[in-house]
Order: C-alpha cells, then sequence, then structure tokens
C-alpha cells in the first residue's frame, strides 16, 4: 500500500547531520528544485542546539518544513565515551560473566596488553533460573519469583534500562517474553530489552552485548530526540521528525528508540546513502566511498546502486553489533596521521594521530610533528590562505624530523609521506574490498570528507581506479543522505539447517511473513514513500564451515534447487573454489523492505546563478604544487565551473568545504548535478 | 646501491599486504572452524635460497613467527640433496614433519615456489592447523603418547599438486589416515588458493617495481628491521637476566619439566642461554628446535611488537643451550603439546627474565595456556560419532600501567573463543557455568586478570574427555613483587564424585557418562608490583564486584600496619 503524499512533493524536507565537529543542513524545496545549506559548530553535550542552530542559520521557517530527517552522534558518541544509561541485566544462572568474559582475544595481535570493560558492571549483572537447550527444550522452568526480586533489586539500585538475555532464547523466546512481561510490571519506563527481539541469532556474547548496547543507550536517546522534538515544535515545526538508522533507512522519532542501538552508524551510513543516490543519477551503480576526516578514513563498496549492509559491525574492540548496519569500514589514516622516522631509519605514517588538538602543526595550536595534512600543506595542495604563516614550521618539520634522516628536502620528504599514507589506504581499501569479494579495479572512487577528494586521484591511481567522482557538496554529504535516503526495515531469521533437510514451505513462508512485517511498517509511519519494495536473501555454507556467505535471491520463492545452484555460483565467484561433493547449509533467511522516497533533483546544490560561461573565468589564480617537481598549477573555484567544464590536470579545485586535486594528465569534467567525474591519466 | 627510501617503504608495504591476503583467504574459505574461526593458520614469503622469513601477514597465528622459514629451508636443501623431487611450475609441496622445521603433525604446510622468468624468486607457504591428523585421538592432542607415531601421519616434503593439479594418489593416502575427512578437501583448496592469490599479487608488484628494485628492497628491508631489533635490544641493561618457567608434567611421567633461561645483553645482540633446562620427555610435552626458536622470537615480538617480522629481526637474537634439552626433541619424542603449551611456557621465561630489564614495557606472566580440551564419543539422539574441542582464554599479568586483561587468548593465539549456544547446538553437552574465575588474578599494584570458570555435562551417550593444559602446579609468576595467578584446576565430576586429575592439567581418555560434568577453572594472570601499594579503592570495587571475596583480598592487599 503506497501512500501518495502529494502534499509532501511540492514540500521543504530538511536534512540535518550533525558529526564530530560540524552540524549540516540541507534544505531542498521540491516544489523548485531549491536547496539551501548551512554549517555551524556541533554543540556538546546536547547536539540539540547546533540542529537548531543549523535551521536559523539556514534561515528556515520551521512551520513552512514539511520533514526534517535527523542523523546523529548522540548513541555513537554515547557508546564510544562510554556515557551509557545506568543498566541492568538479568540473564541465565551461571552466565552473568558472559558479557564480560566475552570471546576474547586481545586488543593486539602483539603485545600481552590492553583492557576491557564490559557495558554492565558485574554489580548489575544479575541470574535467574531458567534454562532452554539448543534446540529451544525447556530444562529448567523460569523462576518468576527469583525474577522478580531480581528486577526489584536492579530498579532500587538506580538502573534506568534492563536487559533479559537468556541462553537459547533465539531458538525458544519464550522465557524472555514471559520475563520481560513480569518485567513490564514492575519496570518503572519502557526501556526494557529482550535479548531475542533485536536479534534473533545464536552466539550469546554478542546477541548480548547487543541487547545491553540496546538498553544501555535507549535513555539516552530518548531524551534527547524529545528535547529535540519539543525545541522544534516550539519553534512551530508540526510534522514528523525522522531519525537515520545504521541501516541506511530511516524512523519515526517515536519508534526510534526501541531499538535505539540501530541509529550507532547513523552518520557514516547516510554519507553511504548520499553516495548511492548519487551515484544513480551519475550512472556509476559501484562505488567505493571514501571519506578522509582529520583522525580517520571510512570506506564502504557500494555495488549495483546498493549500499553494503552488515549484521556483524564492531564500533570497538569487543564491541559487537549484529544487527543489520551498513558496512563502513574505518581503515585509518586521516589528514592528523603523524610522520615519523622509526629507529630502523624507516619511514612511517600513523598510527599514530595528532587529532584535532594540537592538530597538525599547520592549524597553529602547539603541534610540532609532522602530519599528512601539513605534507599537503607544504606540497602546494591545500592553500596556504587558511594556515597564515604556518609554511616555516611546516617545512622545518619536514626538512629536521624527515628529511635529514633520509638524505632529502623537505618537499621530497612531504611527498614521500604522502605516497607511503596512499600506499597503507589503498591496502587497507584493497582488504576491505577482498573480504567482500570485490575487486576495486571494477569501482569508481566516490571522494567526500575534508580530505578525501585531496588524495582521492593519487589513490584511484595506486589502486588501478579508472574514475573518481568528487560529489557537488562533499563536506555535507551525511545530510544530504538525510535528504535521499529510503525507509527501510531489515529481517533475520536464523534457520540452520542443511539444506537438503530444510523445509522449503516454512523458507517461503518465513520470507512472505517478513515482507508482510516490513510493509506494515512502512504504512504506520506518516512519510510518503513512491514505491516500496523488498529484497531477499540467504546466507548459505557448506556443512562444517563457519563464515557464511550471503546469496540474493530474485524473490520470496526460490526452491531448493535454485537455493544450491545459487550458493555454488556465488562460492565460485568469491573463492574460485568448487566443492561439488560437500552438502550445503541453509543458515539466515533475509529480508529487507524499502520505501523509496521520491527522487530529488541535486542541480541546485550548486546555484547555477553563480556558474561561469568559460572555465577560465572560473580560475581564480595559480600556484606551484608539488607532483614530483613544481608544477605551475591553476586554480579554480567550484561554484564558478560551468555546467559542461572539461578540463586537463594538474589542476586544483576549491571550494568552500574541501579542495580536489587533479594530477597531471588526469581529465576532468562536470556533470549536470555538479559532480566533477576525474579520469585518471594513466588508466583510461 | 641503495633503494630510494620511499619505493622501500611501499615495496614493504606492498609485501606485508600479499601477506595479509593470503591470509585473509585462506581464514574465509576454510572450513575447518580452528583456521576459519580461529585463524590458527599463517601466510608468508620466504628467501628462494635459505627459505629466511621475507614477509609474513600480520594476523597469523603467533606461534608460527618464523617457523615456516625453517620447514622451507629443509626443502630447498631435500632438493638440492635430490631427496625431494625438483620444483616445476605450479608446483604445490605439502609438509607437516615436526622435526623438519615444524610444530606438532597438525600443522600442515604448504610451499609453492614462485618463479620469475624460469628461475625461483621467492617460496610462499602457509600453515594450516588440521582437525586431525590420524593418531591414537582424536584431534592429535594425545596426552600420554610415547611416540610420534600415535600422534598422526608424518608427512615428509611431497608434492600435492604437480604443475597445478592435485595428485590424487597422495591425497587418497592422507584421507585414509586421517579422522573426519571429507571435509578436508575444502581446507586444501582453501589453503592452496591462497598461495595462488599471493603469487598474483606478489606478480603485480614486481612488474611494477621490477624484479631488481624488489629484491634490492627485500634485501635492505633485512637489514632494516636487524636495525631495529638492535636499536630494541640496547634498552636492555648491559647485563644477564635469568628466570624459570615450569611445565606441570609430560603427560607420562608425573614430574614437572623446568625450562631455564638466561638473557645476556652484550653490545646490539641478545643471547638466550637454556643451559640447565630438563632433558627430553617420555610424554609429549617436548618441543622441536624450530618451535623452540619461534617461541623466542614470539616473545621478543610481544615486547617489540613495532619490529619488523623479517629474518633480519631474529638476527641479532641467538639461542644456545637447548642441544639435550626437552626444548630440542629429535624423532620419535612425542611433540604434540609443543606448540600449544610448550612454546608458552619458553614465552613465560624470556617475560619474566626481561621484565626485570624492562619493568615499564613487559607483563608479569600471562595464563599462558590454550586449555586445550577434548571430548569425543557418540550421540544417540543424532546417531554419529562427534570429537568437540574447547580452547579456553585465562587471565594476562598486569603491567607498569594497568591491571591484566581477563579471559584473553593464549599468548600464542589470537583466536576467539567458541560461544556456548554453538557447542550445544553441535554437541550433546549442556554448559552449567561460563563465569570468572574468582580470585585467580595474582596480587599486585597492578593485579593479573581473572581466567575463566566453566563447566560442562555430558547430556547423552557415552564420551572420552582429554585434555592438555598447564599451570596446574604453579601459577603464573607475578613480576615486580607481584603474587602469582591463580593455578589452572579441573576437576571431573562422575556420579557425583569429585575426582583430580593425576597430572592436574593433561589427561586422557576419562569415561563420562550422562550426568557428568567436567569443570575448569584457567589460570589467573601474574600480579605487577607490591600488591600493598595497591590503591584501596580498587581492591575495595574488586570486593564489591565479587572478585575477591574480603578476606582473599585482606589476605592478599594487606598493608603492613592492618
Amino acid at each position: 500500500m503506497t501512500k501518495t503524499g502529494a502534499g509532501l512533493m511540492a514540500g521543504l524536507m530538511a536534512g540535518i547531520d550533525v558529526g564530530g565537529t560540524f552540524t549540516d543542513l540541507v534544505i531542498y524545496d521540491a516544489a523548485t528544485g531549491a536547496v539551501r545549506l548551512a554549517k555551524v559548530p556541533t554543540t556538546l553535550p546536547n547536539q540539540a542546539f547546533g540542529v537548531l542552530d543549523a535551521l536559523a542559520a539556514a534561515g528556515a521557517d520551521l512551520a513552512a518544513i514539511d520533514l526534517i530527517v535527523h542523523g546523529t552522534t548522540t548513541t555513537t558518541n554515547a557508546v564510544l565515551e562510554r556515557r551509557l544509561a545506568k543498566t541492568g541485566l538479568i540473564t541465565t544462572e551461571g552466565f552473568r560473566d558472559v558479557l564480560e568474559l566475552g570471546r576474547r582475544t586481545r586488543p593486539h595481535p602483539y603485545g600481552m596488553t590492553g583492557r576491557f570493560t564490559p557495558v554492565i558492571p558485574r554489580d548489575l549483572r544479575l541470574e535467574v533460573a531458567e534454562r532452554m537447550d539448543a534446540q529451544g527444550r525447556v530444562i529448567t522452568p523460569l523462576d518468576e519469583a527469583g525474577l522478580k526480586a531480581a528486577v526489584l533489586h536492579l530498579r532500587d539500585q538506580g538502573c534506568e534500562a534492563l536487559v533479559i538475555h537468556f541462553l537459547h532464547a533465539y531458538a525458544n523466546p519464550a522465557h524472555e517474553l514471559r520475563a520481560g512481561a513480569i518485567a513490564a510490571t514492575l519496570w518503572p519506563n519502557a526501556h526494557v530489552t529482550t535479548g531475542h527481539a533485536l536479534l534473533s541469532e545464536s552466539r550469546e556474547y554478542e546477541r548480548g552485548v547487543t541487547a545491553a548496547l540496546n538498553a544501555a543507550v535507549q535513555p539516552v536517546l530518548e531524551r534527547y530526540i524529545a528535547r529535540l522534538a519539543d525545541e522544534l515544535a516550539d519553534r512551530g515545526y508540526g510534522r514528523e521528525l525522522l531519525v537515520m538508522n545504521g541501516n541506511g533507512g530511516m524512523v519515526g522519532a517515536r519508534s526510534v528508540s526501541r531499538e535505539a542501538v540501530k541509529t550507532v552508524m547513523s552518520g557514516p551510513a547516510s554519507g553511504v546513502m548520499a553516495a548511492v543516490y548519487t551515484g544513480r543519477r551519475a550512472g556509476q551503480e559501484n562505488l567505493i566511498t571514501y571519506d578522509m576526516g582529520g583522525t580517520s578514513t571510512d570506506v564502504a563498496l557500494i555495488r549495483a546502486g546498493r549500499a553494503p549492509v552488515s549484521n556483524e559491525i564492531e564500533v570497538e574492540y569487543a564491541m559487537p553489533i549484529h544487527v543489520p548496519m551498513v558496512d563502513v569500514r574505518t581503515v585509518g589514516a586521516g589528514g592528523g596521521s603523524v610522520a615519523r622516522i622509526d629507529a630502523g631509519g624507516m619511514l612511517r605514517v600513523g598510527p599514530e594521530s595528532a587529532g584535532s588538538d594540537p592538530g597538525p602543526i599547520c592549524y597553529g595550536r602547539g603541534g610540532t610533528r609532522p602530519t599528512i595534512s601539513d605534507a599537503n600543506l607544504l606540497l602546494g595542495r591545500l592553500g596556504s590562505a587558511r594556515f597564515a604563516g604556518a609554511g616555516a614550521a611546516v617545512r622545518a618539520a619536514f626538512a629536521e624530523q624527515i628529511g635529514a634522516p633520509l638524505g632529502l628536502g623537505a618537499e621530497p620528504a612531504a611527498a614521500a609521506v604522502l605516497t607511503l599514507a596512499n600506499t597503507h589506504m589503498a591496502g587497507a581499501i584493497r582488504m576491505v574490498s577482498i573480504s567482500l569479494g570485490a575487486d576495486p579495479r571494477d569501482f569508481a572512487l566516490f571522494a567526500f570528507g575534508g580530505a578525501g577528494p585531496l588524495h582521492a586521484a593519487d589513490l584511484a591511481r595506486e589502486l588501478a581506479i579508472p574514475r573518481v567522482l568528487v560529489p557537488a557538496r562533499p563536506g555535507i554529504t551525511n545530510a544530504l543522505g538525510c535528504v535521499v535516503a529510503d525507509l527501510r526495515h531489515d529481517f533475520v531469521r536464523t534457520l540452520n539447517r542443511p539444506l537438503d533437510l530444510a523445509d522449503i514451505d516454512a523458507v517461503h513462508a518465513t520470507l512472505a511473513a517478513q515482507e508482510a512485517e516490513g510493509r506494515r511498517l512502512i504504512a504506520a509511519e506518516r512519510i510518503s514513500v513512491s514505491d516500496i519494495r523488498a529484497e531477499f536473501s540467504v546466507d548459505m555454507q557448506f556443512l562444517g564451515q563457519t563464515h557464511l556467505l550471503r546469496v540474493a535471491l530474485p524473490d520470496r520463492r526460490p526452491s531448493r534447487a535454485s537455493l544450491q545452484a545459487a550458493f555454488e555460483r556465488a562460492y565460485h565467484d568469491r573463492f574460485h573454489v568448487d566443492l561439488a561433493t560437500i552438502r550445503a547449509g541453509l543458515v539466515n533467511l533475509n529480508c529487507s523492505v524499502i520505501g523509496r522516497r521520491p527522487d530529488i533533483d541535486l542541480r541546485a546544490l550548486i546555484d547555477p546563478a553563480g556558474r561561469r560561461a568559460t572555465v577560465a573565468e572560473a580560475q581564480t589564480g595559480a600556484r606551484p604544487v608539488w607532483f614530483g617537481r613544481w608544477h605551475d598549477t591553476p586554480v579554480y573555484w567550484r561554484d564558478h565551473l560551468p555546467m559542461d567544464a572539461a578540463l586537463v590536470g594538474p589542476a586544483v579545485i576549491e571550494q568552500m568545504d574541501t579542495t580536489t586535486l587533479v594530477g597531471p594528465g588526469d581529465r576532468v569534467v562536470t556533470d549536470a548535478d555538479g559532480n566533477l567525474i576525474i579520469s585518471i591519466g594513466t588508466l583510461t | 646501491m641503495s633503494l630510494d627510501p620511499v619505493t622501500l617503504a611501499v615495496i614493504q608495504a606492498g609485501l606485508q599486504q600479499v601477506c595479509d591476503e593470503m591470509d585473509l583467504s585462506f581464514s574465509r574459505a576454510a572450513f575447518s572452524p580452528v583456521i576459519a574461526e580461529a585463524d590458527d593458520r599463517s601466510d608468508g614469503i620466504y628467501d628462494a635460497v635459505d627459505g629466511s622469513l621475507i614477509a609474513q601477514g600480520a594476523r597469523g597465528l603467533p606461534v608460527f613467527v618464523g617457523t615456516m622459514q625453517f620447514s622451507t629451508r629443509h626443502i630447498i636443501e631435500r632438493i638440492a640433496a635430490g631427496v625431494t623431487l625438483p620444483p616445476e611450475p605450479g608446483d604445490i609441496y605439502i609438509v607437516n614433519d615436526p622435526y623438519l622445521g615444524g610444530t606438532h603433525l597438525m600443522d600442515v604446510r604448504f610451499a609453492m615456489p614462485f618463479s620469475r622468468a624460469g628461475r625461483i624468486f621467492c617460496w610462499l607457504s602457509n600453515t594450516g592447523h588440521w582437525p586431525d591428523t590420524g593418531g591414537a585421538v582424536p584431534g592429535g592432542f594425545s596426552a600420554s603418547a610415547i611416540s610420534a607415531e600415535q600422534e598422526g601421519l608424518r608427512l615428509p616434503p611431497v608434492k600435492l599438486f604437480r604443475r597445478g593439479v592435485m595428485n590424487d594418489e597422495i591425497w587418497q593416502i592422507i584421507c585414509s589416515n586421517i579422522r573426519v575427512s571429507e571435509q578436508r578437501i575444502g581446507d586444501v583448496k582453501a589453503q592452496a588458493a591462497a598461495l595462488l592469490v599471493g603469487a598474483e599479487r606478489l606478480g603485480a608488484i614486481l612488474d611494477r617495481y621490477g624484479d631488481d628494485t624488489v629484491r634490492g628492497a627485500i634485501a635492505e628491508m633485512r637489514d632494516l628491521a636487524a636495525r631495529q631489533m638492535r636499536a630494541a635490544i640496547t634498552l636492555i641493561p648491559e647485563a644477564t637476566f635469568r628466570a624459570t618457567a615450569i611445565v606441570d608434567s609430560d603427560g607420562v611421567v608425573n614430574e614437572p619439566l623446568t625450562i631455564a633461561l638466561a638473557v645476556t645483553r652484550s653490545g646490539d645482540t641478545l643471547h638466550f642461554d637454556f643451559t640447565g633446562t630438563s632433558a627430553p620427555c617420555a610424554g609429549p610435552m617436548n618441543s622441536v628446535r624450530a618451535t623452540t626458536l619461534s617461541s623466542v622470537y614470539l616473545a621478543m615480538r610481544h615486547i617489540f611488537p613495532d619490529v619488523p617480522m623479517s629474518a633480519g629481526a631474529f638476527a641479532p637474537l641467538s639461542v644456545s643451550g637447548i642441544a639435550g634439552t626437552f626444548l630440542d626433541a629429535a624423532y620419535p619424542r612425542p611433540v604434540s603439546g609443543c606448540a600449544a603449551e610448550v612454546s608458552q611456557r619458553i614465552a613465560e621465561a624470556v617475560f619474566a627474565a626481561l621484565v626485570q630489564a624492562l619493568p615499564d614495557r613487559v607483563t608479569a606472566a600471562p595464563a599462558g595456556t590454550s586449555g586445550n580440551f577434548g571430548l569425543g564419543g557418540h550421540d544417540p539422539e543424532r546417531g554419529r560419532d562427534y570429537v568437540m574441542y574447547q580452547i579456553s582464554g585465562g587471565g594476562y599479568g598486569g603491567n607498569a600501567d594497568h591491571d591484566g586483561l581477563s579471559n584473553g587468548c593464549s599468548t600464542i593465539g589470537i583466536s576467539k573463543a567458541p560461544p556456548v549456544e554453538i557447542m550445544e547446538q553441535t554437541y550433546p553437552v549442556l554448559y552449567r557455568r561460563y563465569a570468572l574465575h574468582e580470585g585467580s588474578g595474582g596480587a599486585g599494584r597492578q593485579r593479573g586478570g581473572f581466567g575463566l570458570d566453566y563447566e560442562i555435562e555430558l547430556l547423552r551417550g557415552t564420551a572420552r574427555a582429554s585434555f592438555v593444559m598447564d599451570h596446574g602446579r604453579v601459577g603464573p609468576q607475578g613480576a615486580m613483587g607481584g603474587g602469582d595467578g591463580g593455578v589452572n584446576r579441573v576437576e571431573v565430576i562422575r556420579a557425583g564424585v569429585v575426582t583430580v586429575p593425576e597430572h592436574l592439567s593433561k589427561a586422557q581418555d576419562i569415561v563420562l557418562n550422562p550426568g557428568d560434568r567436567v569443570r575448569v577453572r584457567t589460570p589467573g594472570g601474574g600480579g605487577y608490583g607490591d600488591p600493598r601499594q595497591r590503591d584501596p579503592e580498587a581492591v575495595a570495587e574488586d570486593v564489591r564486584l565479587g572478585r575477591y571475596t574480603a578476606e582473599d583480598a585482606r589476605r592478599l592487599f594487606a598493608r603492613g600496619e592492618d
């Protein structure tokens, strides 16, 4: 059932993304195609002020806005900085330490040190008598009196949220359901999470941590959203507030905190959704997103216009969140990564970072060790206007700390730092793509974030990627993602049966039920969608294997033979191995229901009125830039480039929020949406 | 001719990535959970002439640091001597002989010559831990074997693949001698495919930079690694540091085995003298030379993780005094405990010696056992036989900066423990407890981490339990005045009667019936620094959280006046 929502089509839509440093806003007017942008500092601890500042900076009349979609790092920060709500756990007798013991490795392969703090401390983890076996048969009945006592104890200890997590609840949730019902009558609020409800898969540590994190961020997210909704209402906003989920879809503010943990990857997910959307319009459906900021670089692989989704994200050491989320991998170095010469005389870049405080030398905040950003400044890649006066200190640092030990001058030393940094990043990107079974050469590089477009062409050359796409507004990509993202619900059901023994009718019934539930949830939101579609997949393996391979299905009624054939084909494509003698196992049944939002037009992201008639008129000057030697390099102002511009590198293209570097021989064209498409000289 | 430093760094990163990609490819395609989940495998690039290590995957199992250079060298020597057939393009040799540069029989190595213009440029090799290679007990960890033949099938280097095609006759011989052989074909293909992935990527690097440039870079990387290790060594005072480590018993004769170690720094070299170590033992707690050297290397890498893995890094390290001891056993001494347990006692001796020299860098002793627990039997409900393994972590040692991690994985591993739910899905067992081993953290200013306390009940059929663990006799040693960690404890509860195995941490073929249980408590880590200097609030917090009883805390952390 699809709603038409004509009123919304004609209205104003706002996408707001709160990042670590800035809060970004895009307001899109569906009637005129006009776009308004704002970028204001993020306000901590209450991000809501930054959101209001951004709306004010754009001169938005809240009463006139029809939809606000919000990407927030509230839960991300709560997890990473451990500012979690006080949470209690009730679990199966004998197992209260699972959350502390984990499936432990150690933080680094070498070095016998490291710390780990469980989400819930030991004194707030209680046990009750109850037990299921792996088939879901009751071995020990639930001790309801013990459960009530435990609930009351945790309540009296001042816990705000409660987790009920029993062994094998994925196989039979009866005890968790009963315990949840009892707890609901005693708990002072709605923050009760049962383990199987979020994730109906085996592995008690992963399911338990997922549930515990969900509970522990629930009150935090709910308070934040409620406050924001109140503030928006006070300023006249009367429509729906949607929140970006980590799966790249969005959900209504009223229901988001029920599965709060799903918002932990909200920011990176919206960036990927913007890339999917931008790429689709530009005819580039296979993209590697490359988001390089000050301290880290995030990468995701988009195939056939689909955002990659994983159920196995680990947000930090031993902190798994096993719900479907956009698979964005942090691959290390950012602009602040420090270069040094090690004890053996070898050049190293990272993993140490100058962060944002003191930051690179060029920030002038007391940094003394040369970083990637400093190398870019010294080599003319970054304009010096913003870093007035830093040049001498940067040059001296490269000459003394890097150049002298290597017998190089300052510039070659800085160039060496960039070369090595790009080698590391290229290697990391290659590892990500290989682990997902893809060859980077089949993709275009989608560069965003403050430093992405500065490195993208070099990196593409290193990876033999023929093409780079720099979107019109690389610095507000996540906010744009909020405007273009779809409504989305994901379902996973564990079956874990040999394929030849699986009940295929039951498989069909499960997939049908998943789709029906997804459609129901989307229909329940007061948001217009242009189309609802369901995507089906299964996770399979050869019996005896532990890793899973995801196999997409054309529809929800696969036959046993078609499942076998699709799996064998996918396995061969991935590993180049045929294993005809081994039986296949059907592990998970997956369904994603996606409510597509009406298309929006990106052409106004760069104001057409500002464009000049020729490339020459867009040039603002020239400066020497180091590409192995100094090249006198023209500098262009991005917003002034004409619609169908074409130019050949070397070139520097500057704009408010980033700088794009084009190497000698690389060719650039702009498309209708204002994207820069860079063809790498040696590869095309 | 010296290479420009940038090309050098780039080639080094490139070779590292080749190895990392081989590791990843192997794990993702493998069947055996030991490889696929526990990453009990390693991939690397080795010198064409002497087999020395050029580069190795960063996520390979630590115990394999350096071992494949010994097995590759044996292959090269045997080819030169005409014992082993000379290589042709597309050949892959298989070998698991412990006495030819190996570890235990279950670690099966593949080695593939990589040629350029008709000449061998280098060798690509990998090791994977197969779940079974035959022998007296499923899985190969026989606690009471007294000869190598009881431990499994021993393969000298032979060509499993000839000109890219698997030699089916050798394969059939292997399959007839190992358990659950039907799934091994998947592992073999994964292991060979990983080498092919490596060959493709290495070829791309050579095409790009030129063979001579890469050859020059490899030589220079070796020198640089040596320089880095020498620089690290000079952090150690010029003196001799002594330590001992104790293996509970060899599984056959119930007497402790002693590793005696004296580490001497002179100039920029470090010498490890094991004189005074116990003689070769009757049971399977012998180590072979390659594993002993590797254990020293891996301990050094835990202390200096920044020094790259390359033969150059090992050059400033020398080892003596192992001939005639249980750390250099010869055929037919049984060796199944070498990779999992003895290696960790060797590393413990290195830590205990060098924590005196580098107190800010080295930790007190970690639990240092893989906690290998095996259960084999017949499940009547499913009508089939099974072999179950449980590996477990233990507490890490305290260090100058913080308390030891609880339930960290073994020193020589980087493996995740299996989930209880997966174990119960797969085997007829029920875990009654999976908890912190309370009280096990060694007392110290920074205390040791806590071990694991689990109890397994057999649900159906009869089964035989075996275990190869350690630290049952004495706990992991404390450092700088810290106390030892809690010992490993095994209890077998049959028909309600609790017994403790004679060898404490090692036993074989204990018959269990439905309802019988085994309880295992793994060691805690050693404490670091004087326990009386521990922050009283930290002591109180541990008591509040039930990690120590109030009484234990008073005894372990008491201040003089109290």
